[in-house]
């Protein structure tokens, strides 16, 4: 996914339950765990990926490197499951 | 990370349905059950199911569409931010009714269709409405949700698989559900009619493999053809809950015909119903299992199988499920393979 592609949930919805993050979809449901939830609640349509990833990096003290290659990991797999769309 | 409670409710508004399919899931009875939970009771029973800690809503039947209070039902849904799905034969719909439900908020649409080609919708559900699920399955993508497609396999239709995913990726599904029935209730009564051969069993499985397609495809294999039991429900008890058109609250939907006491979200909290309902606890967790599921690995993926096959092979509900190879009766699984007879089918 593009650096500057700037992706949004499509037909899915993310929603806290009791201590757990869930991200709701046609007939199923992902209990979110790692690093998803705070990668998610970024993903909104107005940032792009490079500023989720920035955004991250900021908050947190694992490498950004890393970080990039979770986010990626995340989106793509969400969109393979056509759940993410790039506005 | 605790997911303990409750996950899903299946709302079945109403049994009424335009269409009489043959392995219909509601109960063979259903007529005689006359109440209906008004829009104030289901209004209740949605509140207390979230307040429980349910996240998906499956609004179901019968036919949801049937009931006027629909668009009502899902407003009342999506302001408790559940993820609501209408479950639908797409008869009666306008595209008008989808616009006011997606308006609603209304997250997605699952629509059965009886076949690829529209040829058996008269024999299988005593009408032919595929043109109208076409046109249904048109509106549901103009208007921007998504759309699951679903066709309950049989001996009649199994042969279409192929046809039903380039169907499904025609028609900008995002998902297609090829689930053989189970054969309860009226799919168990028309079992020598219904029951695909192995043979075909294997065809379709092949095909659906070789499929190439960006569509998920979700394939269901009839339990009698499976020798292991299906994960029913997900284990007794464990994540879902069905409310019935009456108010019951049951764990599954065909576990009415069973002997168990359940109770009524009329007359009761779904909280006390699902902490305490002896249809609750009956089957809940390990400790009703005997041997061989009592200590058997799989009981951990296979939740000791489907207790309503049980009961209607065997007429004992706590009874190895016969679809496991390893049940003492599962000679009565490989008896029904091989009996199967071109018979009239008993429509709903």
């Amino acid at each position: 996914m593009d650096y500057d592609a700037r992706p949004r949930l499509r037909h899915a919805r993310l929603r806290r339950r009791g201590d757990a993050m869930l991200l709701l979809a046609p007939e199923r449901g992902f209990s979110l765990g790692g690093a998803a939830p705070a990668i998610l609640e970024l993903v909104d349509g107005s940032r792009t990926v490079e500023q989720i990833v920035d955004a991250l990096a900021r908050d947190h003290a694992a490498p950004r490197e890393t970080i990039s290659r979770d986010v990626h990991a995340l989106l793509e797999a969400l969109a393979r499951r056509g759940l993410i769309r790039i506005a | 990370m605790s997911l303990e409670g409750p996950l899903t409710l299946v709302a079945e508004l109403t049994y009424a349905c335009p269409l009489r399919c043959a392995y219909c899931s509601n109960p063979l009875d259903w007529q005689s059950v006359l109440a209906s939970l008004s829009t104030e009771d289901w209004s209740r029973v949605l509140r207390e199911a979230a307040a429980l800690g349910v996240v998906q809503l499956h609004l179901s039947g019968g036919e949801p569409l049937l009931r006027a209070d629909l668009e009502e039902l899902v407003g009342e849904a999506r302001s408790l931010d559940l993820f609501v799905n209408l479950i639908t034969s797409g008869v009666p719909a306008t595209r008008e009714r989808l616009c006011a439900l997606r308006d609603a908020g209304l997250d997605a649409i699952q629509l059965s269709v009886q076949d690829a080609r529209g040829v058996v919708g008269a024999r299988i559900a005593g009408v032919d409405r595929h043109r109208q699920k076409l046109a249904v399955a048109a509106w549901t993508r103009e208007l921007d949700l998504p759309l699951t497609l679903n066709c309950v396999l049989h001996r009649d239709n199994i042969d279409q698989v192929g046809e039903l995913i380039a169907l499904a990726q025609e028609l900008g599904a995002h998902r297609l559900e090829l689930a053989n029935a189970q054969y309860l209730g009226w799919a168990h009564v028309n079992r020598a009619a219904l029951l695909p051969s192995a043979a075909q069993i294997a065809e379709a499985r092949a095909v659906v493999r070789a499929a190439q397609c960006d569509l998920e495809v979700l394939f269901v294999l009839p339990d009698l053809h499976a020798d292991r039991p299906r994960a029913c429900m997900g284990g007794w008890a464990k994540s879902y809950l069905i409310v019935a058109p009456d108010g019951m609250v049951l764990p599954c939907h065909a576990a009415r015909d069973l002997p168990l006491e359940f109770w009524n979200a009329r007359a009761q909290p779904l909280a006390a119903i699902w902490a305490s309902s002896p249809g609750f606890l009956a089957f809940r967790g390990e400790a009703w299992m005997r041997e061989p599921c009592r200590s058997c690995d799989e009981r951990r993926r296979d939740f000791g199988g489907c207790r309503c096959q049980a009961f209607a092979l065997t007429g004992d509900m706590h009874a190895t499920d016969p679809a496991c190879a390893l049940a003492p009766a599962h000679r009565l699984v490989t008896l029904a393979r091989s009996s199967q007879r071109a018979r009239a089918l008993r429509l709903r």
